[in-house]
């Protein structure tokens, strides 16, 4: 294999891996600082975020995503998040496979599952206003996503579901609840859409303020990182 | 004041500071947080024009010439509000506290009201503190940090018993306004220290108080305007929403500013510039020359010389009983600046209301 194509493979893994909070890549965020393997064949992958106190429990979850993906290639993986307050605690607790509440003793009670959901949630709330905003006038109480013609933003949309075991088949409701997953009622379709065109305008906000925090911090482009 | 266009804005900057984290302040063998605190902020002013930063030396330890002149003479705010930051485990006289901040006050009769904290981790102790500081300071107001470190503790709840208790006490010594801060945070570990029910539940209990959610939850802003809408007395602070995205994400900016004055309304919109993060000239002069950019927005409330008007000072200027010369008060049938009904879930005149 070539080391471009090892890079690029590589490269691929971790744009797998998702800032959990803001549900974009960590290659397109610009997040990955680097990513080399050795003639031995162990990976080595620096990430770096927009601000030295970026919360650590995603930060967490960023670089333990990161080493699943690159190690299921078959690498001996080495993932370091460098220039952050817990950077330690971290590459240390990821690299002993300890878990957060191990990794972070004394300070953390529980492992991160469930704020991980909380979060897909609020991605499945979003996607819904990606895939909906077309379709003004339409009756989407009764629709299924069967009914809409295939776009990155559905697909995006039925894996998040998908990750929650929240219907995601071509036969379930367009609309559901994503706590429950039940159908939205026709009556409740304009606050539904209301709900989530703001929660797709504050992870579009949070993800402008990161970007911006990011390029303050450093001036050079991250691997993988599209030009914006 | 700010005059534009003939009209007339009456400016609160209800959310401002006056720091020193300069490396004299710094605790020994906290350094690296200290720093790391500051370099944070500092980035954050790199969301503003290039032409309002500042290096670091001076962003750690800008001068009182500095905030008198950017707050008062070239930024047109009549009264700053401060809002106390202790973080004394890495900052050896505190970061921003109520006794520096009133002792620039005193020199300036009239512009400044210094708010005060509590932290109910400090128990009795900081029970008396808190009555002590609001009898010498006259304050009416709080600035709340509940992820902030205590000996050990990574943060705590408004729902706690102990936050009650002090609660308690802070109505009985008078206060009337409570402003949480919930928006970019240090520390929160396991927890979502974004999460705002806590406010939730003491806006219910304390219902003669008010509640500022400074930074309104960003990034949570759903989960914060879900819950203000159900709540009469919970107020959003714009600091950060201007200074970190009118310049340098205003697509973001229309939208957020939209999705607040539908879900919360122009009545609880208040305006603070963050300084020192960010300078409120620009901010004032950028905010009374917005609009909407494009019909993309057409189904968001309309934003009037009133609506101005009430976000940039008339609200907090209720909230706090500033008086208002008359020339800047608005015109009958212009609205009720910080009235409490103005929600989704309170009034059925609120804009949202038709949602049923």
């Amino acid at each position: 294999m070539t080391a471009t194509t090892t890079g690029s493979r590589i490269l691929a893994a971790l744009a797998e891996v998702r800032d959990p909070e803001l549900d974009e890549p960590i290659t397109t965020l610009g997040f990955v600082a680097s990513a080399s393997v050795t003639p031995e064949n162990v990976a080595e992958i620096h990430l770096r975020l927009p601000t030295y106190f970026c919360a650590p429990n995603f930060a967490y979850l960023m670089v333990a995503d990161a080493y699943d993906q690159v190690s299921a290639l078959g690498f001996e993986t080495h993932v370091i998040l460098d220039d952050h307050f817990a950077s330690d605690a971290i590459n240390e607790g990821v690299a002993a496979r300890a878990g957060f509440v191990r990794s972070f003793e004394g300070e953390a009670v529980d492992e991160l599952d469930s704020l991980r959901a909380d979060f897909l949630r609020k991605a499945v709330l979003a996607g819904t206003d990606a895939v909906c905003r077309p379709l003004a006038g339409f009756p989407l109480a009764t629709m299924t996503l069967g009914d809409i013609p295939d776009s990155p933003a559905l697909g995006r949309l039925k894996r998040r579901r998908r990750d929650l075991g929240l219907p995601y088949a071509d036969d379930s409701p367009l609309l559901i609840d994503p706590l429950s997953g039940d159908a939205i009622k026709n009556d409740d379709v304009p606050l539904h859409l209301r709900k989530a065109r703001l929660t797709r305008t504050s992870l579009d906000a949070n993800t402008g303020i990161c970007r911006g925090m990011l390029r303050h911090r450093y001036d050079t482009d991250g691997q993988g990182e599209e030009a914006l | 004041m700010y005059e534009k266009d003939g009209e007339k804005y009456f400016i609160v900057d209800s959310h401002m500071h006056y720091w020193n984290a300069g490396p004299d302040n710094w605790v020994p063998g906290a350094e690296q947080y200290a720093k790391g605190w500051i370099e944070c902020f500092h980035a954050y002013q790199g969301l503003g024009p290039p032409a309002t930063h500042w290096p670091i030396e001076k962003f750690m330890s800008y001068t009182e010439d500095d905030l008198m002149k950017d707050v008062f003479q070239d930024g047109y705010v009549d009264v700053a509000i401060f809002q106390p930051t202790y973080l004394t485990e890495w900052y050896k006289e505190g970061f921003n506290t109520t006794e520096k901040n009133a002792a620039l006050g005193e020199k300036h009769p009239g512009k400044f009201i210094a708010n005060t904290r509590f932290d109910p981790r400090e128990g009795d102790a900081g029970l008396k503190q808190l009555e002590e500081n609001v009898a010498r300071y006259g304050s009416i107001g709080l600035k709340l940090y509940t992820a902030e470190w205590n000996n050990g503790s990574r943060g705590w709840t408004l729902k706690d018993p102990a936050a009650y208790r002090y609660l308690e006490k802070a109505q009985e010594l008078g206060i009337k306004n409570v402003h949480v801060h919930k928006g970019p945070t240090i520390w929160p570990l396991d927890k979502d220290a974004f999460d705002v029910s806590d406010v939730d539940h003491a806006a219910t209990d304390f219902p003669e108080l008010n509640f500022i959610v400074e930074h309104v939850g960003l990034p949570r802003i759903e989960d914060f305007c879900f819950m203000a809408t159900q709540e009469p007395n919970v107020y959003a602070g714009l600091s950060v929403v201007i200074g970190g995205l009118m310049h340098a994400r205003p697509k973001f900016f229309a939208k957020v500013m939209g999705e607040l004055l539908f879900w919360v309304g122009e009545d609880k919109m208040t305006f603070g510039s963050d300084y020192g993060i960010w300078e409120p000239k620009w901010q004032i002069e950028g905010f009374v020359d917005w609009d909407y950019p494009s019909d993309e927005f057409s189904d968001y409330p309309r934003v009037t010389t009133a609506t101005k008007k009430k976000i940039l000072g008339l609200n907090a200027a209720k909230l706090y009983g500033i008086e208002v010369p008359k020339e800047y008060q608005l015109d009958a049938g212009e609205g009720a600046p910080a009235a409490r009904d103005d929600s989704v879930g309170v009034s059925s005149g609120s804009p949202a209301a038709s949602l049923g």
